[in-house]
């Protein structure tokens, strides 16, 4: 009881975060807001029990994308010009469609019910198999490396690729300060 | 470029453990939370911190260019490369359990090998990240 | 009657979550503002996923050695460790055709851009 109410809570505040972040007209802000919004995701991913997630999320989403938003940050404008042209369209766009979801949310199974259909299918058979198959204690790390590893090379592969996009757009000889 | 002393020498005592702690988590994964992704970006952070503080310049003396492209290629070729030795040795692509005479040695070798392979690559894209974004001069067309 | 309100309330917040992406990326016009939009939509499905993923009274799914334990499901888990580590690289991506923009067009505002490339046409 008492962990969903700190989930609860710990949620609710990135609710309030969010709105903040559709409010500030700073774009400064609105980046720094997305680091701490990032870093309540993670206390929030340590109390839903996927340490692994949140320690990626604290030190990926919260810590080196921030960075490498104020690094862009330089070269680009430090306000934001408001045109409200198309906020109704977007508000009912966004309402109807949250709606519709809420509608379709009562179907789904409620949190932490362990008949539901997720734990029915592959994952009892990761958590019993691990240890005999490969012998190490981290459950994460064996399904991971070992029983997806072909999904694990092509996310290898897509972060190489895009790490190769940003060179070749940024890259350039005549644009890069050589001398700083 | 950062002329404060006390963030040049609190940069300068900080790197080495954040690096360090990047590969215990490197290492540590089989056993604890964390593996290559987390290593990859922890090492990272100790260079661009390095680099925040001493500039780029000094960050590009400790890894040039050069050789963060070649560690970002090294990470993708040391992945495919264990699935490519055990299709050497009869088994399929990324079956670990035909790298030692143990199937769990096995499986325990490849799982070290590959998470190595994804840290050196995400450590050298992040790190490559960074050095663009900052070098990058726009605004003279 | 509140444990049932708990027990869906992570998907309402997230529902409210996305919505809240959506509408910054539909709405507003600035280049940057609409990468963090997207960036909180697509925090929005990771809590998907991993409240899914939760099993009450579970614990991580790191194995204790203890018989009877109960583990949270690992799969989710997986799924959003890689997807966030790829999530940063696109954005990265993002960021960079960001600023070439920005050097090409003198603007990240989209009306602006939109307009520019009107009059390109026209000319």
């Amino acid at each position: 009881m008492a962990e969903f109410l700190i989930n609860g809570f710990l949620i609710f505040l990135l609710a309030i975060i969010a709105v903040v972040a559709i409010r500030s007209i700073k774009i400064f802000s609105t980046v720094m807001l997305a680091g701490a919004y990032s870093l309540i995701c993670a206390i929030i991913f340590v109390s839903l029990d996927a340490v692994d997630v949140a320690f990626t999320e604290a030190a990926v989403g919260a810590g080196l994308s921030t960075v490498l938003y104020i690094a862009a940050m330089r070269h680009l404008p430090k306000r934001e010009k408001v045109v409200n042209d198309n906020t109704i369209f977007a508000f009912i766009v966004c309402f109807g469609v949250g709606c519709l979801l809420i509608w379709a949310s009562f179907d789904l199974p409620v949190i932490g019910d362990p008949m539901a259909p997720i734990h029915q299918h592959v994952g009892p058979y990761y958590i019993s198999n691990t240890k005999p198959d490969m012998g190490i204690p981290n459950l994460v790390t064996g399904v991971l490396a070992s029983y997806r590893g072909y999904d694990t090379l092509g996310e290898t592969v897509v972060i190489f690729t895009a790490g190769l996009g940003v060179l070749l757009l940024l890259g350039d000889g005549k644009n890069r300060d050589k001398n700083e | 470029m950062n002329d404060d002393p006390i963030l040049r020498v609190c940069t300068k005592i900080i790197v080495g453990p954040i690096i360090l702690f990047g590969l215990y988590v490197q290492f540590h994964g089989d056993y604890g939370p964390g593996g290559g992704f987390q290593a990859g970006v922890i090492v990272a952070a100790g260079f661009i911190l390095h680099s925040l503080i001493f500039g780029l310049k000094e960050g590009r003396k400790l890894i040039s260019e050069r050789l963060n492209l070649f560690i970002m290629i090294l990470g993708v070729i040391l992945y495919g490369g264990v699935g490519l030795v055990s299709i050497y040795y009869d088994a399929e692509y990324l079956n670990y359990s035909i790298l030692a005479h143990d199937t769990k040695h096995g499986q325990h070798i490849g799982i070290l090998l590959i998470e190595f392979g994804v840290g050196l690559t995400v450590a050298g894209v992040m790190l490559i990240l960074f050095h663009l974004f900052s070098s990058w001069q726009g605004e003279d067309k | 009657m509140i444990h049932g309100i708990l027990g869906i309330w992570n998907y309402w917040i997230v529902i409210i979550l996305m919505m809240t992406g959506l509408f910054i990326v539909i709405s507003r016009h600035n280049l940057v503002k609409k990468m963090v939009g997207l960036t909180i939509f697509q925090t929005s499905v990771f809590l998907f996923y991993i409240s899914l993923g939760k099993v009450q009274g579970g614990t991580a799914p790191i194995l204790t050695g203890y018989k009877d334990s109960l583990y949270s499901n690992p799969l989710p888990h997986v799924l959003i460790l890689t997807a966030i580590v790829v999530g940063v690289a696109t954005t990265a991506l993002g960021l960079a055709l960001i600023l070439r923009i920005k050097s090409e067009y003198g603007t990240i505002e989209e009306n602006e851009i939109a307009k520019l490339n009107t009059e390109e046409n026209s000319k």
